[in-house]
């Protein structure tokens, strides 16, 4: 019936790997970390304010004729790609000086000179007090809603596990903003979708494995950390490649169709959904040892994995 | 677990009977949703405008010129109430540091004067709870017999407030006018209006909110020339204005007119496009109310042979000279306009002018070329990863496989009905988002699946397995998705536009699947197992 099995009945050493592994990631960090600070983030006009015009000409372009063309008109830093095909080229210019009523100039001088011969297909002017308010708000979502999470999970499993989960998915931040930084993709509102999105992916898997660790908690009071955590991510690998798998299907069809105007945050998303894998694996598991989550310590009186109850149903037959 | 009452089952598939139907009237041509029974539901999938085209423009009232313009006239009211009789002497009356200031000359009449100026400040009414009525302007008092009129907190808030709501107002005329399709005007926070209007042309929309349109008629001052004016001052109760700057025409203009206006835009009742006689050129006709064209005919009759200036907001558009007596209150504005230019100022006077300037502070405008690209994209990739996912399911899982994937379809359906029924938003990052779904909402069904395959590999009989598998998954699905609908929550929270129709698909999402997974997926099965009373597990 089946054509395809996933491995089951694994016993891989995760733990075994763990220092190595968590320095990788540690390292890794460090380096996202110094490249965000050293070379920083391409900011697109949510953050920075500014213009950007998406142009569909009707014949191919050359790239560096409207670099010069674009260059006489005095707008400051002008950025000039193409954009998915030979004709399409995005324009970015950076805000101009003179506060909010000074920001229409450069839509105005485009329009004048490729008026005739291009398709605007696209047009966003961001005022320098909408793109600061937009930061802010941007930063601001991805604090609380680690703090949000945060609390849920300190509500429904111990502490050690939430601050383990946050510790993981902190990791999964700085790792998609050194993505970020390296590429030098935009980062805009839609990267914040898609680090938010990230989060959420991965506090799912992390929760997953420590949902099963919680639970092997109670039943093997005698095992040791290392073997606990081994043994409960080894009875969710299937499930954690599976959904994996089934998510970046998903994504990558949306990066090879979706179109040029969601690609950077599918491909953001598609690091994330790689990162979180690794991280519900390698990093949160082994935070559980570091934060000194010991066999024994979860009592069955505290905070019951409620809902489902696993006990009850089994005395009730279908 | 795999017992159903009777009305659950009921309950289960009502519902997806609800989303099936909700889906429907976005797959069916417009002219047979008219034709659909009351009942039926018949909102579609409103396309953001990413999607569909249309432009996004967010406005702020600029507090500033508002201040200045309202000191400028209150200014004039200073003065006219220490010119009424007895005339009480002032000097150095002005605008100073945001407040009007003026010092009285004879210290006997300051009380006087104090009495006059208090009358100024304005009471605004309150609101019916609102308690004591709240004054525009405070009056303090200076050193030297000084008197100082500035805005009182409370009172500018408020005036903010209305003016805000009165220029959605005329923002809203000046659209409708337009003709275009649902647009939506509406506040956001304290000073701002954002317009989102589909489809059109989003150059002349912008031209048409962001104008101020305030139009005046001043007599033109002949006592001294424009530059001359402009190099020295301009005589007492005058002012420079120039000439429009979009003008290729002619280089820049300076007049000298009076300050105080004969007519303003109040004084029309209408304003169509039309063409002179004689040129053939585009003028705007408009017709005065009655009072402004007794008035106009007054002034007129007394000033034959002198010029008058047409200023719309503080440009002079032009200035002819009057030849006669103008008492049909009626007239033509000609100022070497486009067909639409003069189309457009119609539109402007008749929907009245904006109390305060707006400043355009962010926009995205989208052409309608882009937005059909898009939904073909998202089109595509939606049934590419559809069947991508659904392969595997089936490579994987077999017969659990294909229930998965009715389940995935339902699915489906249901985000796609509910979004109907909220009137909720699709945008290109929504349809991310429901591509997203698709890829994560089988995860409920792998959890379930893969805990089946383990109690099963502990021992129990298939009916007991499947019955634990669900319910030892459920928590673990519940807190999986809890967590990610926080974080769909706050981006709802803090997303504008398309941001927010990726958290709106996002979050729904997650509630239709935790139902497909957790009561649909687990009805397929039950039958399944009273149909076939299974030997060993089937996963």
């Amino acid at each position: 019936m089946k054509l395809l099995s996933l491995p089951s009945d694994t016993s891989i050493p995760f733990m075994r790997y763990r220092v190595a592994a968590v320095g990788t990631s540690l390292v890794l960090c460090v380096v996202s970390i110094v490249l965000f600070l050293v070379v920083g983030m391409n900011y697109g006009i949510d953050f920075r304010g500014g213009t950007m015009v998406e142009l569909r000409f009707e014949e191919p372009v050359n790239i560096g004729q409207l670099r010069s063309d674009v260059g006489d008109l005095n707008l400051g830093d002008v950025q000039i790609v193409e954009f998915g095909d030979p004709t399409d080229v995005m324009i970015r210019i950076e805000e101009q000086p003179g506060g909010e009523a000074a920001q229409q100039r450069g839509i105005i001088l485009l329009r004048d000179l490729f008026g005739e011969m291009a398709d605007f297909r696209r047009v966003e002017v961001v005022g320098p007090r909408v793109s600061g308010e937009l930061a802010r708000a941007g930063a601001i979502a991805v604090i609380v809603s680690l703090l949000a999470i945060m609390a849920y999970i300190w509500l429904r499993f111990e502490w050690h596990f939430a601050v383990g989960a946050v510790l993981t998915t902190l990791h999964d931040v700085i790792l998609t903003i050194g993505l970020f930084s390296a590429t030098q993709i935009e980062f805009n509102l839609t990267s914040i979708a898609a680090v938010l999105t990230i989060v959420g992916y991965s506090l799912n898997d992390t929760v997953v494995v420590y949902d099963r660790v919680r639970e092997n908690l109670r039943r093997y009071k005698r095992m040791t950390m290392p073997h606990l955590l081994d043994l409960s991510i080894n009875q969710m690998l299937s499930r954690t490649l599976m959904t994996s798998i089934t998510t970046l299907l998903a994504l990558i069809a949306l990066f090879i169709f979706g179109g040029e105007v969601i690609r950077s945050f599918t491909f953001a998303m598609i690091w994330g959904i790689v990162v979180g894998t690794f991280s519900s694996i390698f990093i949160a598991a082994p935070l559980l040892i570091t934060l000194g989550l010991r066999p024994g310590r979860v009592s069955a009186s505290d905070k019951d994995d409620a809902g489902s109850g696993g006990g009850e149903t089994e005395t009730q037959p279908a | 677990m795999l017992h159903f009452a009777r009305w659950q089952i009921v309950l289960i598939v009502l519902t997806i009977v609800v989303g099936v139907l909700a889906v429907m009237p976005n797959l069916m041509p417009r002219s047979w949703v008219e034709a659909l029974p009351g009942w039926l539901p018949k909102q579609r999938i409103v396309l953001g405008l990413d999607l569909q085209g249309g432009a996004y423009l967010l406005y702020e009232v600029d507090r500033q010129d508002y201040m200045e313009k309202r000191l400028r006239s209150l200014t004039g009211e200073v003065r006219q109430a220490l010119r009424t009789e007895p005339r009480i002497g002032y000097t150095g009356l002005g605008v100073v540091d945001g407040g009007v200031q003026v010092r009285i000359r004879d210290a006997a009449q300051f009380q006087d004067a104090r009495e006059r100026l208090a009358d100024l400040t304005n009471p605004l009414n309150q609101s019916l709870f609102g308690g004591g009525a709240t004054d525009e302007f405070a009056l303090s008092e200076g050193s030297n017999d000084m008197l100082r009129l500035q805005f009182s907190e409370e009172g500018l808030a408020q005036r903010m407030r209305s003016i805000v709501d009165q220029s959605i107002e005329v923002v809203r005329r000046r659209i409708d006018e337009l003709g275009t399709t649902e647009p939506s005007i509406q506040r956001e926070g304290e000073d701002r209006i954002l317009v989102e209007a589909p489809g059109g042309d989003p150059e002349q929309l912008k031209g048409l909110v962001g104008t101020t349109a305030q139009l005046t008629f001043h007599l033109v001052d002949t006592s001294m020339s424009g530059e001359q004016a402009l190099s020295t001052r301009p005589p007492p109760g005058t002012m420079v204005l120039m000439t429009s700057e979009d003008d290729d025409l002619e280089p820049l203009r300076p007049y000298v007119v009076e300050e105080s206006p004969l007519l303003t835009g109040e004084d029309l009742v209408d304003a169509q496009p039309s063409f002179q006689q004689q040129t053939n050129e585009p003028v705007v006709s408009f017709r005065l109310t009655t009072s402004g064209a007794r008035r106009f005919g007054e002034v007129t009759t007394r000033n034959v042979g002198r010029p008058f200036a047409i200023v719309l907001d503080d440009e002079v558009i032009s200035a002819p000279v009057i030849r006669e007596p103008i008492t049909g209150g009626s007239g033509q504005i000609s100022g070497s306009f486009t067909v639409q230019g003069a189309n457009d100022l119609s539109i402007l006077l008749r929907a009245g002018a904006l109390p305060a300037a707006l400043t355009l502070v962010e926009e995205r405008t989208v052409g309608p070329g882009l937005g059909a690209d898009s939904i073909a994209a998202g089109e595509m990739a939606a049934i590419v990863a559809a069947v991508l996912v659904a392969l595997s399911m089936i490579l994987v899982y077999g017969l659990f496989g294909v229930f998965a994937n009715i389940a995935l379809i339902t699915n489906i359906v249901l985000l796609m009905g509910l979004l109907s029924l909220l009137g909720a938003t699709l945008t290109l990052p929504g349809i991310a988002g429901i591509v997203l779904t698709m890829g994560m909402a089988v995860d409920a069904n792998v959890l379930i699946y893969e805990r089946i395959r383990e109690e099963g590999r502990a021992g129990r009989t298939p009916i007991l397995a499947i019955d634990t598998g669900f319910s030892r998954a459920f928590a673990t699905i519940l807190d999986a998705n809890v967590t990610t609908l926080i974080a769909a929550v706050i981006l709802f929270q803090l997303g504008s536009g398309p941001i927010r129709g990726f958290a709106v698909t996002l979050a729904i999402g997650i509630l239709t699947t935790v139902f497909t997974a957790f009561l649909f997926t687990r009805l397929l099965v039950a039958l399944w197992v009273r149909r076939r009373r299974p030997t060993a597990v089937p996963v």
